[in-house]
C-alpha cells in the first residue's frame, strides 16, 4: 500500500510536467491548426532560463583564497557575495525561483515571435509542411543550446531550503517511510496551479470564451466580427509561457541538457494521443496518468518481471488506445478518427 | 412488383443524430435497369441516404440489399467492390493526377480487387486499361493529359462520373450531378446520363433540378423530414397533393 | 523531341543513371569528393532516401521513424558478420529481412493513424527503439558502446571452410573481394541501381498509381474499391526495407553499427535529403542525400583555424567577427546549418531542387518552343 502510494507521488510530478507540455500542444493545434514539433524546444528554453539565470547571478571573480595560506590559491567568487555578502548567497541559491519572474515576459516573447515570425505563414500550407519547418525550427533551437551550454547536463540546484525531503508518509498516518522531496512536491503543486489558472482563464474570461469558440468554429466567430487570429496569436503566445514555465521548474528535478526538449515532446505528443487531440481535459489526465504509470513501471519488482517496461510503458499504452479506441481516452467522436 | 429484377433494397432504415430523425421508416426499392430519382427540400435527408448506401453511415437499424446482399456494416471499398459507385455532390477527384490516371485508377480496382501487389508489372502493358480509359474521357469530351486539379468545376464532375462509368457499376449513385453547373453543361450532362441509361445501368439520382429529374427519371420518391412522402412515376407524383403540400405548402 | 523519348524508356534511364553513379569517382574528384569513403556514403544514403521517398513522395505519409529501420538493418548485418560469415550478401540480406519485419510491426500499429498522427506516432515508436537499444537490449546492441566484431565471434560458416582462423579481425569480404575503399563502393553502387531501378518500376506500376491515388484523395480511393490499408503496409514495409538495405550497408563499409544511427536526428536527416531534392521524384532523393553528405564533409572538416584562413583577406576586426559568426554552423556544429537549410527549404522551396530546376527550365523552354513554333510558321 505505501508502495503504491509512493510510486503515485513519483509519477505525479513528472505527469505534471508531460500535462502542462500537452496543454499547450493541444492549445496550439486547437486554435492555430499548428502541429508544433517545436514546442518540446519551448519547454527546454524554459529550462535553459533557469540556467542561465543561475550563470548570471554567479558571474564571478577570481579572489585570493584566504583559506589557504601555504601558497597563493585563487578561486572564484560571485560578485554578488562580493557586494552584497549573504543577501548575494541567499540571492544566488533562489536563481530557479527567480528565472521564473524573468521566464513569464522572456517566454510571452519568444512565443509571439516565433508565431509571428513563422508559424503564422503556415496556416495555409500543408500539415506535412507545418510539422517539417518546426521540425526544423527544433534542431536549430537544440543545436543552438547545445552550441552555448555544452552537450553535458548542467545542474540547477533549488534553493536549500526545500532540498530536504517531506515527511508526506507521517504527515498522513502513513508509513514514515513514504518521503517525497519537497521541490517535487511544489513542483506538482505549481503545475495544478497553472493547470487551474489556464482551464480558469478559458473558462471564466471573455477571452478565453472566444477562444473556445474558435476552437469549436473558426469560422463563425470570424463572422461575429471577432479578431480570431490575434486572440490565437495571443494563445499560442500563452501555450509557450506554460512550457517555459513548465521547463524552469524542473531544472532542479532533472538537470537540463540539449535534448530534453525533443524528450519531452514525443512524451507528450503519445500523452496528446492517449488523452484524445482536441481535448485539453483529456491531455491533462492522459499527463498525470502515464506519469504514474512510467513511475510505477520503474519498480525494481516490475523491472524483474518485464525487464525495460519503463522504457516503453508510455508507447505501449498509446499502442493499446489506438487499437482499441482510435480517438483517444476524451477525445470527441469523430474527431481526427481515421 | 416482382423481387427478381430490384437491384436495390432499402429496407426499414432509421438513421437519427442526437434527437434528430434524419432517416425514419425509409423502404425503397430499386428495379434494374431503371434511373430512380430521390428529391425534396433540403435537410430532408437526401445525402444521409446515400451516404447509408456506400457504407460512409451505419443505420441505426435497417438494412441495405443490394442484389441480395446485403450492405449494411460492410466497408466502402467492398461496397464498390460489389458493383456500387457514386459520384459526390463535391467532386472527389484525384486532382494531383493528370485525367487519364484518374481514370485509370478505378478500372485497376475494377481488375485487380481491392489489394493487389503487382509494383514490378508497368502500367504501359495495360494496353486494355489505358484504351478503355481513353475511349471513356473521349466519351465525356476531356483532354487525358489535362491535370484534373486544374479543372473546372463542370469538367470535374464529368471526369467524376467517367471515373464512376469505367467500372461498370450496376448501380450508380449520383448527389446532385448537376448542381452549379450552367445550362449547357447541366444538358450535356442529362445526354451523357441519358447515354448511361441505355447501357442499363440502374441509377439512384439526387436532385434539386425538376428539370433534370424530369428528363431522366423513371421513378421518382419524394423524400421530406427523413420520410418518404410519395413514391412513383414521375407523371403521379407531379400530380401528387401531399407532394404539392410539400413543396409549394410548407 | 529525343530527350522526351529518352526519359520515358526505362531502360535508358536506368542506363544513365548507372554511368553517373559508377563514373562518380571520376566526375567528383575536381571537386574534393572522388574518394571511397564518401562515395560509399553518396550511395548509402542515396538508396536510404529513394526508399524514404517510396513512403513520403509518393503515399505523401510524413514518416519521423526511419532511422529505427536504419539500425535494425545495421545491427541485423554486423550479426550477420558475428555469427555467420564475413561475407556481405547474407548480412545485407538480414538487414532487409529484419528491418522489414519490424517495419511490419511498426507500420501495423502507426497507419491506424493518418496525417500528424502518423508522424507522431513513427517518432514515438523511434525514440522507443532508441531507448530500448540503449537500456534493454543491450545483450544485442551492446549499447553505448555500439556493436563491433570480435575476435572470438563465432563465425560459423567462415570456420567451416576455412582451416585456420585468421590473424585479427577480418574484413567483410564478397567472396574473397574486401569490401572497403572502392569495391566497397562499387558493390553499393552497384545496389543503389538495383534500388533505383526497383523504385523506377514500382512509380511506373499500377502499385504505384494507386499509392499515388492514396496521397492524392485517400477518400475517392475507398469509395473507388481499394483497400488502402494493405497497400499503405505494403509502401511502408517497402521503405523500411530500403532503410534497412543502406543500414546494412553502413555495416558492410564499417562493420559497426551504434544506436545513434536510431536517433529522430538521423531520420530527420533522411526526410531533408528527400525533400531538398525533391518529393515524389525519382532522382531528387538521390541528389538530396549526395548534397547533404558533400557539404556535411566539408563543413565538419572546418574548424576556427581554417575559417580565420579562410577569411584572412578580410579586415583583422571584420575577420574575428565573420569568424564567430560563422564558428557554429561548421564542424561540431554542422546539425545546426542542418536545421537552418531544412527551414530555409520549407519555407522558400517545398518542391526540392528538381522542382526549382523544373520552373527555371519550363521558362527557359517555353520561350524556345514558342521561337521554334514560330519559326515554322513563318
Amino acid at each position: 500500500m505505501d508502495a503504491i502510494f509512493l510510486q503515485i507521488l513519483n509519477g505525479l510530478d513528472k505527469g505534471g510536467a508531460y500535462a502542462l507540455i500537452a496543454l499547450g500542444l493541444t492549445l496550439a493545434f486547437g486554435t492555430l491548426g499548428i502541429v508544433n514539433f517545436a514546442h518540446g524546444a519551448l519547454f527546454m528554453l524554459g529550462a535553459f532560463c533557469a540556467v542561465s539565470i543561475q550563470a548570471l547571478l554567479t558571474l564571478s571573480k577570481k579572489v585570493k583564497d584566504e583559506s589557504i595560506t601555504f601558497f597563493d590559491a585563487y578561486k572564484e567568487q560571485p560578485y554578488l557575495e562580493i557586494w552584497w555578502g549573504d543577501i548575494g548567497t541567499t540571492i544566488i541559491d533562489y536563481a530557479v525561483p527567480i528565472s521564473i519572474l524573468a521566464a513569464i515576459p522572456l517566454m510571452l516573447l519568444i512565443g509571439l515571435s516565433m508565431e509571428r515570425g513563422l508559424i503564422r505563414f503556415f496556416y495555409k500550407r500543408t500539415h506535412a509542411e507545418q510539422i517539417l519547418v518546426t521540425f526544423g525550427l527544433a534542431i536549430v533551437i537544440q543545436e543552438l543550446i547545445k552550441a552555448n551550454f555544452g552537450a553535458n547536463p548542467i545542474p540547477t540546484p533549488a534553493p536549500d531550503i526545500v532540498s530536504g525531503s517531506a515527511k508526506i508518509g507521517s504527515a498522513l498516518g502513513l508509513s514514515d517511510a513514504i518521503v517525497y522531496p519537497w521541490w517535487r512536491l511544489i513542483y506538482l503543486s505549481f503545475s495544478v496551479v497553472v493547470l487551474a489558472a489556464v482551464f480558469a482563464f478559458l473558462q471564466f474570461t471573455t477571452f478565453g470564451m472566444v477562444v473556445r469558440a474558435g476552437m469549436h468554429d473558426r469560422d463563425m466567430v470570424n463572422l461575429m466580427g471577432i479578431d480570431v487570429e490575434r486572440k490565437f496569436t495571443i494563445v499560442f503566445g500563452l501555450a509557450a509561457v506554460v512550457a517555459g514555465l513548465a521547463g524552469v521548474m524542473y531544472a532542479p528535478i532533472l538537470p537540463p541538457d540539449y535534448h530534453i526538449g525533443m524528450d519531452f515532446l514525443v512524451l507528450s505528443f503519445v500523452v496528446v494521443v492517449v488523452g484524445g487531440m482536441g481535448s485539453l481535459g483529456g491531455a491533462v489526465a492522459a499527463g498525470f496518468l502515464l506519469g504514474i504509470l512510467q513511475s510505477f513501471a520503474s519498480m525494481n519488482e516490475v523491472k524483474s518481471i518485464f525487464p525495460g517496461i519503463d522504457q516503453i510503458i508510455i508507447y505501449l499504452v498509446a499502442v493499446i488506445i489506438l487499437l482499441v479506441r482510435p480517438r483517444g481516452l476524451m477525445g470527441r467522436k469523430g474527431v481526427m478518427e481515421d | 412488383m416482382s423481387l427478381d429484377n430490384t437491384v436495390l433494397h432499402i429496407a426499414d432504415v432509421h438513421k437519427s443524430f442526437g434527437g434528430l430523425h434524419a432517416l425514419s421508416d425509409i423502404d425503397l426499392s430499386v428495379k434494374e435497369g431503371t434511373t430512380h430519382a430521390i428529391i425534396g427540400p433540403n435537410g430532408a435527408g437526401k445525402s444521409t441516404l446515400l451516404n447509408v448506401c456506400i457504407g460512409r453511415l451505419i443505420p441505426d437499424r435497417g438494412a441495405v440489399i443490394f442484389d441480395g446482399e446485403e450492405l449494411t456494416g460492410k466497408s466502402p471499398h467492398e461496397i464498390n467492390q460489389a458493383g456500387v459507385a457514386r459520384v459526390f455532390q463535391t467532386p472527389e477527384i484525384f486532382t494531383e493526377l493528370n485525367v487519364l490516371d484518374n481514370v485509370i485508377v478505378p478500372i485497376l480496382s475494377k481488375r485487380d480487387g481491392s489489394y493487389r501487389f503487382n509494383p514490378m508489372k508497368s502500367l504501359k502493358q495495360r494496353r486494355g486499361a489505358y484504351d478503355e480509359a481513353m475511349h471513356l474521357i473521349e466519351d465525356v469530351g476531356l483532354n487525358p493529359k489535362d491535370m484534373s486539379g486544374s479543372l473546372s468545376r463542370g469538367d470535374k464532375r464529368r471526369l467524376e462520373l467517367a471515373m464512376c462509368l469505367s467500372q461498370h457499376p450496376r448501380l450508380l449513385l449520383l448527389d446532385e450531378p448537376t448542381a452549379g453547373m450552367s445550362r449547357h453543361d447541366t444538358n450535356s450532362t442529362i445526354d451523357l446520363l441519358k447515354k448511361i441509361k441505355e447501357r442499363g445501368m440502374t441509377k439512384v439520382v439526387i436532385e434539386h433540378d425538376m428539370h433534370v429529374v424530369f428528363s431522366l427519371a423513371d421513378r421518382i420518391s419524394v423524400l421530406a423530414e427523413g420520410r418518404i412522402i410519395a413514391d412513383g412515376t414521375p407523371e403521379e407524383v407531379k400530380n401528387s397533393a401531399v407532394v404539392q403540400e410539400a413543396y409549394l405548402g410548407g | 523531341m529525343l530527350p522526351k523519348k529518352i526519359t520515358d524508356s526505362e531502360l535508358s534511364i536506368v542506363l544513365i543513371f548507372s554511368a553517373v553513379v559508377l563514373t562518380m569517382p571520376i566526375w567528383l574528384a575536381p571537386i574534393g569528393a572522388g574518394y571511397p569513403d564518401l562515395l560509399q556514403k553518396f550511395a548509402i544514403f542515396g538508396l536510404f532516401a529513394i526508399g524514404y521517398n517510396i513512403l513520403f513522395g509518393m503515399t505523401g505519409y510524413l514518416s519521423f521513424g526511419h532511422a529505427a529501420f536504419l539500425g535494425v538493418g545495421s545491427y541485423a548485418a554486423v550479426w550477420s558478420f558475428k555469427l555467420l560469415t564475413m561475407n556481405v550478401l547474407p548480412a545485407v540480406v538480414f538487414g532487409v529481412l529484419f528491418s522489414g519485419l519490424f517495419a511490419f510491426l511498426i507500420g501495423y500499429v502507426s497507419l491506424r493513424r493518418s496525417g500528424i498522427y502518423f508522424s507522431i506516432l513513427t517518432l514515438a515508436f523511434a525514440q522507443m527503439s532508441y531507448n530500448l537499444a540503449y537500456s534493454v537490449l543491450t545483450p544485442i546492441t551492446n549499447g553505448e558502446t555500439g556493436l563491433q566484431l570480435t575476435n572470438h565471434d563465432p563465425r560459423i560458416i567462415d570456420t567451416m571452410l576455412l582451416d585456420q582462423a585468421p590473424e585479427g579481425l577480418p574484413s567483410t569480404v564478397l567472396f574473397g573481394v574486401k569490401m572497403s575503399g572502392y569495391p566497397g563502393f562499387y558493390f553499393c553502387a552497384l545496389i543503389l541501381i538495383l534500388g533505383f531501378f526497383i523504385a523506377l518500376r514500382i512509380s511506373r506500376s499500377p502499385f504505384g498509381l494507386v499509392l499515388k491515388g492514396i496521397k492524392s484523395n485517400q477518400t475517392r480511393m475507398k469509395f473507388t474499391g481499394f483497400n488502402t490499408r494493405p497497400y499503405m503496409i505494403t509502401a511502408f514495409v517497402i521503405s523500411g526495407m530500403y532503410a534497412g538495405l543502406a543500414g546494412s550497408l553502413m555495416a558492410v563499409t564499417d562493420p559497426l553499427a551504434g544506436a545513434e544511427r536510431m536517433q529522430w536526428t538521423a531520420s530527420g536527416e533522411v526526410v531533408l535529403m528527400t525533400i531538398l531534392g525533391g518529393v515524389g521524384t525519382l532522382i531528387g532523393p538521390v541528389l538530396g542525400a549526395g548534397l547533404i553528405k558533400y557539404f556535411e564533409n566539408i563543413f565538419s572538416a572546418f574548424n576556427d583555424k581554417a575559417l580565420h584562413e579562410l577569411f584572412a583577406f578580410l579586415p583583422d576586426g571584420l575577420e574575428n567577427f565573420v569568424v564567430t559568426v560563422v564558428s557554429p554552423f561548421v564542424g561540431e556544429g554542422w546539425h545546426l546549418t542542418l536545421g537552418v537549410l531544412f527551414m530555409i527549404i520549407i519555407i522558400f522551396l517545398p518542391g526540392g531542387i528538381i522542382q526549382g530546376m523544373e520552373k527555371i527550365n519550363n521558362r527557359f523552354f517555353k520561350r524556345s518552343s514558342s521561337a521554334k513554333s514560330g519559326s515554322n510558321e513563318s
